[in-house]
């Protein structure tokens, strides 16, 4: 290969002022983790949301939890973020959009909101096959105990639907960090944003990618092994097979 | 608010849209889920296989290849695969790789990750006695694969194989990134041409929609018909 | 594994089908003549450089120079044909996309700096820019410091991009950029307000207004964040065959009658896709420039 490697290149000062090469390649990883949880965290709450809404017996609570599902989940990601970042301030009354727009992290909070309402389809789906997992009985028991029907979510069918969940929630919550990727399109300056600008500036073009996937993997191992030591402080006995 | 949008640029540019960005984008959709399925295949068989060495080499790439965000692989295939294709062939130089075909190999290696995922699922699916009825009477390994096993793991496989598909579907979108003329590329060219990003944009939202929903739809249906009675 | 081989054919057959056509061939000539392709990288919204028409084909002042070369490679390899296929390119893919072989010319807007140098040869220079920024007039910013506290929008991959974030960091100015993917994006965020400046070299600031709905809305910054620096074709570096002919055919065409023809072509008159006129006469150092071709990447020699 005719290609000049020089790895040195991580301990040259980067252009941004804020150390080096490697330096700035953590500052994106630490924009990816940010932006992974907080996106996460919508996609929790909403998606639980929408996942109570279709077990609840209501034929147009189904109905708009479907909706919902189906909107989120059949348009691109990246389209979606273009229509949060592009199209959306532009509908806005000017004044309100104009605000929107010159936000110092305006990218950001689009990222944040644009992957937590797309990942929160598929959170709500595993909510709702959490739910659906359980015996029926169980949700009738708890009613005719007496307890109201928000009680019965609260204390009978979510602590246990959730851990049922947990495994395709933490593969959820992996896409969620690699799907902050695609919010370097929108200028967020997260962890593969800062590999290509390093690729840019240094025309180190393998060494930039190459130590961004390291990083990634890095992160993914991470939360993989938090998440197994989580799944298995929570499992209930005799609910998950082999836990 | 909505009375300054002018849908005359979508209007005057359906057949770029479609011909040539649409046209990329449903090859690239197929070549590569035709690819990442029998590559994925093999990975399957390999990871399940009792062969030394292989089965962790196998594994240890669908695990890489899962925990990498798509837009990082774009980037690297594109600009990895012409001195891979200069080591390969011993030539002198990096040899040139299109756009598409870089697409194309970049979404075949990445998809077949998932796709092996799947078809593992579908071949550990086959009850072990079926697998054991077929050396007993007589078929060996190559036989009961293609006979026996593979046949009935794709067929139960087939709605998350769509399912799948429909997702690589929406993914092509990103090659957005290299500028290449997909169907979001090219309406994103027509749009910041015109300035109207937000007419193009919602155009785009709404094309992808239909296609993915139709599909889905499509899918459910197959699934309540191929399912194999047990 | 025997068992398996069926399979593996396939996949190696798909493989085998989906792989292009090989050169095995060493320099850039050489593969040209195998293959009978040349492939030009070409941009989206370098105006008047390389950018794409009403139809969506690439055009522009950089494009016509290139198939002059084109041309003048077909001569001097006797070829009967020779097709030009034309690539799309960005700021940040183009040196990967000139030094990995995907693209054989960059015709567009990029500068020749020393930098560059290191990864990608350049050709005779056609044309010299200085680093400005646009803003809205009604933003009263029309000098650098202005822009301090700012969000302020640059291509990516640009030496425009690496100015404006040294002039930030040597200063503390606190500017935010935000990096785009190309010249159109950049003046979309200005048009939008996503960003109160666009970063980029002036004469490409020129045609982005003045392809505009309103371009009197916008004005160019009044001091520069470098000197003119030269524009140059970019081709392989250490490929001295294929930069003789592409040098020997700029600096025919630059000294001929035909590059103030092809010069009032794209400045002078309507262009496409909306038939504007630039209306930028060719300035003393750049007629200098063509006179007496030069790769120099030195802003100081023009």
């Amino acid at each position: 290969m005719n290609y000049n490697w020089n790895w040195g290149v991580f301990w040259a000062p980067s252009p941004d002022g804020a150390g080096t090469y490697f330096d700035m390649l953590l500052a994106g990883l630490q924009w990816t983790i940010v932006t992974a949880i907080c996106s996460w965290l919508i996609a929790l709450c909403l998606g639980t949301v929408v996942g109570i809404a279709r077990t609840t017996g209501s034929r147009w609570m189904l109905l708009a939890g479907n909706a919902y599902i189906e909107l989120f989940r059949n348009i691109p990601l990246l389209v979606q973020l273009f229509l949060w970042y592009f199209v959306v301030p532009e509908l806005l009354p000017v004044q309100l959009g104009n605000w929107v727009k010159q936000l110092t992290y305006g990218a950001f909070y689009t990222a944040v909101i644009g992957i937590g309402l797309y990942m929160s389809a598929r959170v709500a789906t595993q909510v709702t096959a959490g739910i659906s997992a359980l015996a029926s009985g169980q949700r009738m028991a708890g009613l005719a105990m007496g307890l109201t029907k928000a009680q019965v979510y609260r204390y009978v069918l979510l602590p246990q639907g959730f851990r049922v969940i947990l495994p395709p929630l933490t593969s959820e919550f992996l896409n969620t960090i690699k799907n902050t990727s695609v919010a370097l399109t929108i200028g967020l300056a997260e962890l593969t944003a800062r590999a290509r600008a390093m690729q840019e500036f240094t025309f180190q073009v393998f060494e930039a990618f190459i130590t961004a996937a390291a990083l990634y993997v890095a992160l993914n191992i991470v939360v993989t092994l938090l998440m197994r030591y989580i799944e298995r402080r929570m499992t209930v006995p005799g609910l998950v097979a082999g836990g | 608010m909505f009375s300054n949008l002018d849908f005359s640029v979508v209007s005057n540019s359906l057949s770029y849209l479609f011909f040539e960005g649409m046209t990329f984008t449903l090859m690239l959709t197929a070549i590569a889920t035709v690819g990442g399925l029998l590559l994925g295949t093999l990975i399957a068989m390999i990871r399940l296989s009792s062969l030394p060495v292989l089965p962790q080499v196998a594994a240890a790439y669908v695990n890489l290849m899962r925990a990498l965000p798509l837009v990082l692989v774009i980037f690297l295939i594109y600009f990895l695969l012409p001195y891979v294709g200069q080591w390969v062939m011993g030539a002198s130089r990096p040899i040139a790789v299109g756009a598409l075909t870089s697409s194309i190999i970049t979404f075949t290696l990445f998809e077949a990750a998932y796709f092996s995922e799947i078809m593992r699922a579908g071949i550990q699916s086959i009850p072990r006695g079926q697998v054991e009825a077929g050396y007993a009477i007589g078929l060996n390994y190559r036989q009961m694969m293609s006979y026996v096993v593979l046949p009935q793991a794709l067929r139960n496989m087939l709605p998350v194989i769509f399912m799948q598909t429909i997702v690589l579907f929406q993914d092509t979108s990103l090659v957005y990134v290299l500028s290449i003329t997909d169907f979001l590329g090219a309406a994103s060219k027509v749009a910041q041409r015109d300035g109207r990003l937000p007419e193009m944009y919602m155009f785009a939202a709404a094309v992808y929609f239909i296609i993915s929903f139709t599909a889905s739809r499509f899918v459910q249906r197959l699934q309540a018909r191929t399912a194999i009675v047990r | 594994m025997k068992s398996m081989s069926r399979m593996a054919k396939a996949v190696l057959f798909v493989s085998f089908v989906a792989t292009p056509t090989m050169a095995l061939a060493a320099g850039t000539l050489d593969k040209i003549k195998e293959t009978g392709k040349i492939t030009i990288g070409h941009r989206e919204a370098s105006i008047p450089f390389s950018f794409l028409d009403q139809n969506q084909k690439p055009v522009g002042f950089a494009n016509d120079i290139c198939l002059t070369i084109a041309e003048a490679v077909k001569e001097h390899l006797k070829l009967d044909k020779l097709e030009v296929v034309l690539t799309p390119v960005t700021s940040a893919t183009r040196i990967p996309l000139i030094a990995n072989g995907t693209v054989d010319l960059e015709c567009g807007s990029t500068t020749n700096n020393l930098e560059r140098q290191k990864q990608a040869a350049f050709t005779n220079t056609h044309y010299l820019t200085a680093n400005r920024f646009v803003a809205k007039k009604d933003s009263g910013l029309t000098t650098f410091e202005d822009l301090a506290g700012k969000t302020v929008a640059s291509t990516s991959g640009t030496t425009n991009i690496v100015q404006l974030n040294n002039y930030n960091a040597e200063g503390k100015r606190g500017i935010t950029i935000i990096p785009v993917k190309d010249h159109a994006e950049g003046f979309l965020m200005v048009e939008t307000g996503r960003a109160a400046a666009f970063v980029m070299d002036d004469i490409l600031l020129s045609g982005l207004v003045a392809g505009s709905r309103s371009p009197s809305d916008y004005a160019l910054s009044e001091d520069a964040l470098s000197k003119p620096e030269p524009y140059g074709i970019m081709l392989r570096r250490d490929d001295p065959e294929f930069k003789a002919v592409v040098d020997a055919a700029t600096a025919k065409l630059y000294t001929s009658p035909d590059m103030q023809t092809l010069y009032a072509k794209w400045f002078l008159s309507p262009i496409p896709p909306r038939g504007l006129t630039l209306n930028v006469p060719l300035g003393e150092a750049l007629a200098k420039a063509f006179a007496n071709p030069s790769d120099s990447a030195d802003p100081d020699s023009y």
